[in-house]
């Protein structure tokens, strides 16, 4: 495949990423910020994201296990995984969290439990996603291509 | 000497004869003396006697005639001269005596025998004297009876244990056989037997009310003896032999509230009840006067209980209707609550929801428009993407809405090119209308300005929704916009009485009218075009689609314009002509408005380089912390990061031009404002604290302001957003983004 074929293949998943809703505008500012002088933002901000999901799914999936549910515990954690996949621009899994607060606030837990597994499965599909993003970056850039900017107006 | 008596010796054979007479004398004697004797006795015992002085006499009367037969007893035998003179002393005073006896008593007996007569009389009349005391005291019994009857039925405002007390105790009280009541039935024709004595359950006997006997009894407040054959009368089947004892009748009035007048008590009473009385049959009691009274009295005293047991019934009632309106008021209230909590959800839900599709949109649109198009396309593309952002805005206003119920929304106010919006709308509308074979023309007056102040976009969503409008509801012909300035007389018109224009030289009244060919509409239904969501209910009429909202928003933003907005149509069938007039802004040729507003910092403007600007970001969430700390270091600011209140004191110096607080992510940035104001006394020396939030509450914004913060804006906060925002923080110090 040269690499005209792969930076199209690239734009093409990048376009279905947005089309099916699972990266927002926020994700476009990511890409923008990322220049010369700070080559590998959106690497590192997304690895941070991942790790920080990661703990913050762990602590969920605690807490609920709880005999004794602490829903504003619950309620804490689920807005910081929010605040955090707003700032990425992971869409969808911003939307699973701000439904899981609703229940969080009614205090009902089989549906703050299916909500987790929700929130769990968006954020591994987008986490997928955008793993299979940066294979395909690194394939331009190992193929000795440029990745190409997109220049979009909201 | 022998000679001396002259006495006749008796005969030699008569000396038994003389025996006898000699004991008879005696046994006189005695007698004669012991009657008075007993007389004394029998006197003194007595403690009334009127007549001693007879009695002396009658007692000096016996003991001569005693004493005479007792000297007889001498002269039987040869006897002196003494013993006859003795014996004729004796003689003599007992003829005395017994001849002034006499006398007496021809006065004295007729008195005695009197005395017997006033006896007679006197038993008589204590007699008579009795029975009338027995009768008093039946009366006193019966009006205590009377009393504690009374007491019994006023005691209770149950209707139906006041009627049957006063038959229980009315029969007691008469120890009548039977006591019936009859009430009238519903339609007042009738009677019926409501309530009787002796028998527990009175099956229904009804009896027409208009019988003589009833319309005597109902004439008189009186009770009257009626005829114990007649048919009130006749409950229960004749005993037979005996004749059936007499019967009274008498009203009792039933009254209505309405009958209560103070001089005129009872008054006129629309209806009555007859109350039936039967002595015993058999006993031959006649119906007294007293008793009669009594019954009267009885009467009276159950009317008026009975009317106060129906006050009673009515004010529970009463009560009870209003308990009942009160709690569907409540009902309706809470129903009402839950309507408007549950529009509010459903707006800000959809809102949310349609947010979503319209990024998609707007984002592969302008992808779209980065690729290689045809002019055509590219044209077909932008009106795509303006027509999407017209869109969103359409939303964002869908919210406006409630926030123009709370009046909490303002116009924005900036010079734009009024000639190009409407050009604009007509590029919009085209399409459509040439799909549809309409025509559409565009007149703007010449002396029209072509740069005003004012809201653009809220301007062009009014002037899109009413040609849009127009169109939708024309099948042929055509629509025309006329725009001009408005000449002060001609807002004369009927159509806008309450419509005072005020106008200073920097304004002007724009008066847009649209017309179309259409299907008109009924005049009827021209009010409730701009209410809310109300769609008329005529098939030709203009409700096809739409949800009803455009009107009444625009009508909203024509009053926030200080305008008026109003449809004319001559009738179905015969198209309508929109037209409005709103107040807008002259534009100074010297100066441009200086309104601190984001929403047009998006070009880049201001400088673009913040070198070196030390900033300080607060948030304790690592990922957007990343984030924005790259927005800033990308605009080349120096940055600090913080992600406690307590380490944004620690690290906070008079360097830092700006703070940055996340104010969502659970930071209680509140009070740490009030201690970094602590810590820097001088105002030029403090950084400015700008206060970061997804969350568009005004509640949030009046916080903001009061801890004293210098700025709030949105997220999410973009490179070029970020840009105007440092820049417009370092020129004016201060800036609150519109929510």
């Amino acid at each position: 495949m040269d690499v005209g074929q792969m930076q199209r293949q690239l734009v093409e998943y990048t376009k279905s990423l947005f089309i099916e809703g699972y990266l927002d505008s926020q994700f476009l500012q990511l890409q923008q910020l990322q220049d010369e002088s700070n080559p590998s933002f959106v690497a590192e901000v997304v690895s941070l994201f991942f790790e920080d999901s990661e703990r913050i799914l762990k602590d969920l999936t605690f807490a609920l296990e709880q005999k004794i549910i602490d829903f504003k515990k619950v309620d804490a954690h689920v807005h910081q995984f929010k605040g955090s996949s707003s700032s990425i621009g992971a869409q969808r899994v911003k939307n699973a969290c701000i439904a899981f607060r609703g229940y969080c606030e009614e205090q009902n837990v089989n549906s703050c439990t299916r909500c987790l597994q929700q929130v769990k499965q968006e954020y591994f599909i987008v986490k997928n996603k955008l793993e299979t993003l940066f294979r395909l970056e690194h394939q331009i850039i190992g193929a000795g291509g440029s990745i190409p900017m997109v220049e979009l107006s909201f | 000497m022998i000679m001396d008596c002259n006495c006749i010796e008796p005969p030699p054979g008569d000396e038994l004869l003389t025996k006898y007479q000699y004991i008879s004398d005696f046994f006189i004697a005695l007698a004669y003396f012991s009657i008075p004797l007993e007389l004394i006795y029998f006197v003194k015992k007595s403690a009334v006697f009127p007549y001693r002085w007879v009695l002396v006499q009658f007692g000096a009367f016996i003991v001569l005639c005693g004493a005479t037969h007792l000297i007889n007893l001498w002269t039987f035998t040869v006897h002196s001269k003494t013993v006859a003179v003795v014996m004729t002393t004796a003689k003599v005073l007992t003829a005395v005596v017994s001849c002034a006896t006499a006398l007496l008593l021809v006065h004295i007996i007729p008195d005695l025998l009197s005395v017997k007569t006033r006896e007679l009389f006197l038993k008589n009349k204590a007699a008579e004297l009795d029975r009338e005391m027995g009768l008093i005291r039946t009366q006193e019994e019966t009006g205590r009876h009377v009393r504690m009857l009374t007491h019994e039925i006023r005691s209770t405002l149950d209707r139906h244990t006041i009627l049957k007390t006063t038959l229980v105790e009315l029969g007691r009280t008469l120890a009548l056989e039977e006591c019936a009541l009859w009430m009238p039935t519903r339609t007042g024709l009738e009677l019926q037997l409501s309530y009787t004595l002796r028998q527990q359950n009175p099956v229904g006997y009804t009896v027409p009310i208009h019988l003589p006997v009833i319309n005597q009894v109902f004439s008189t407040n009186r009770a009257v003896k009626i005829s114990p054959n007649c048919p009130v009368a006749r409950l229960r089947p004749q005993a037979g032999k005996y004749m059936p004892g007499e019967v009274v009748a008498v009203r009792v009035p039933l009254l209505n509230l309405s009958n209560f007048q103070i001089y005129d008590w009872p008054g006129v009473s629309s209806s009555y009840a007859l109350m039936v009385l039967m002595l015993p049959s058999g006993s031959a009691r006649q119906w007294h006067l007293y008793e009669l009274e009594l019954v009267e009295v009885v009467a009276d005293q159950v009317a008026v209980a009975l009317s106060h047991a129906a006050i009673l019934e009515e004010s529970m009632r009463a009560r009870d209707q209003l308990l009942e309106q009160n709690g569907a008021l409540d009902r309706a209230r809470r129903e009402a609550e839950t309507a408007i909590h549950a529009r509010n959800d459903f707006l800000s839900v959809m809102n949310h929801e349609m947010r979503t599709p319209m990024h998609a949109v707007i984002a592969l649109s302008s992808l779209l428009q980065e690729t290689e198009l045809t002019p055509e396309q590219r044209l077909m593309v932008e009106t795509i993407l303006k027509s999407s952002n017209l869109l969103v805005t359409l939303i964002n206003d869908v919210l406006d809405l409630s926030r123009l119920e709370d009046g909490s929304l303002q116009l924005d106010a900036a010079t734009f090119n009024l000639h190009s919006v409407f050009k604009e709308v007509v590029n919009l509308i085209k399409p459509v209308a040439s799909v549809k074979k309409l025509s559409l023309t565009l007149h703007l007056a010449p002396d029209l300005p072509v740069y005003a102040i004012g809201d653009e976009k809220r301007l062009m969503q009014t002037i899109l929704n009413v040609v849009g409008n127009a169109v939708k509801f024309s099948k042929e012909g055509g629509v025309s916009i006329i725009a001009f300035v408005a000449k002060v007389e001609s807002f004369r018109d009927a159509r806008i009485p309450d419509f005072i224009p005020v106008l200073n030289d920097n304004q002007f009244y724009l008066r847009v009218q649209v017309k179309d060919s259409g299907s008109g509409i009924n005049p009827q239904d021209i009010p409730t075009l701009f209410t809310k969501f109300a769609q008329t209910q005529s098939p030709t009429a203009r409700n096809s689609g739409g949800n009803g909202l455009g009107l009444a928003i625009c009508k909203r933003f024509v009053n926030l314009m200080e305008g008026h907005i109003w449809i004319d149509s001559e009738g179905i069938g015969k198209g309508c002509t929109a037209t409005f007039i709103v107040k807008l802004g002259l534009p100074d040729r010297s100066n441009e408005s200086k309104a601190p507003f984001v929403h047009k910092i998006l070009g880049n403007h201001g400088p673009t380089n913040f070198a070196g600007l030390k900033v300080l970001f607060l948030d304790d969430n690592g990922v957007s912390r990343t984030v924005t700390k790259g927005v800033l270091v990308h605009l080349g600011c120096d940055v600090t990061t913080a992600s406690s209140s307590e380490e944004c004191l620690r690290v906070v110096s008079h360097e830092h031009k700006v703070i940055f607080m996340d104010v969502c992510s659970g930071i209680e940035g509140y009070d740490l404002v009030e201690r970094i104001h602590q810590k820097f006394t001088k105002r030029q020396d403090r950084p400015l604290i700008v206060a970061l939030t997804g969350n568009t509450n005004k509640v949030t914004k009046e916080t903001c302001v009061r801890v004293g913060m210098d700025g709030l804006i949105l997220k999410p906060v973009s490179v070029d957003k970020m840009r105007g925002v440092l820049s417009e923080l370092l020129e004016h110090r201060v800036l609150f983004e519109t929510i």
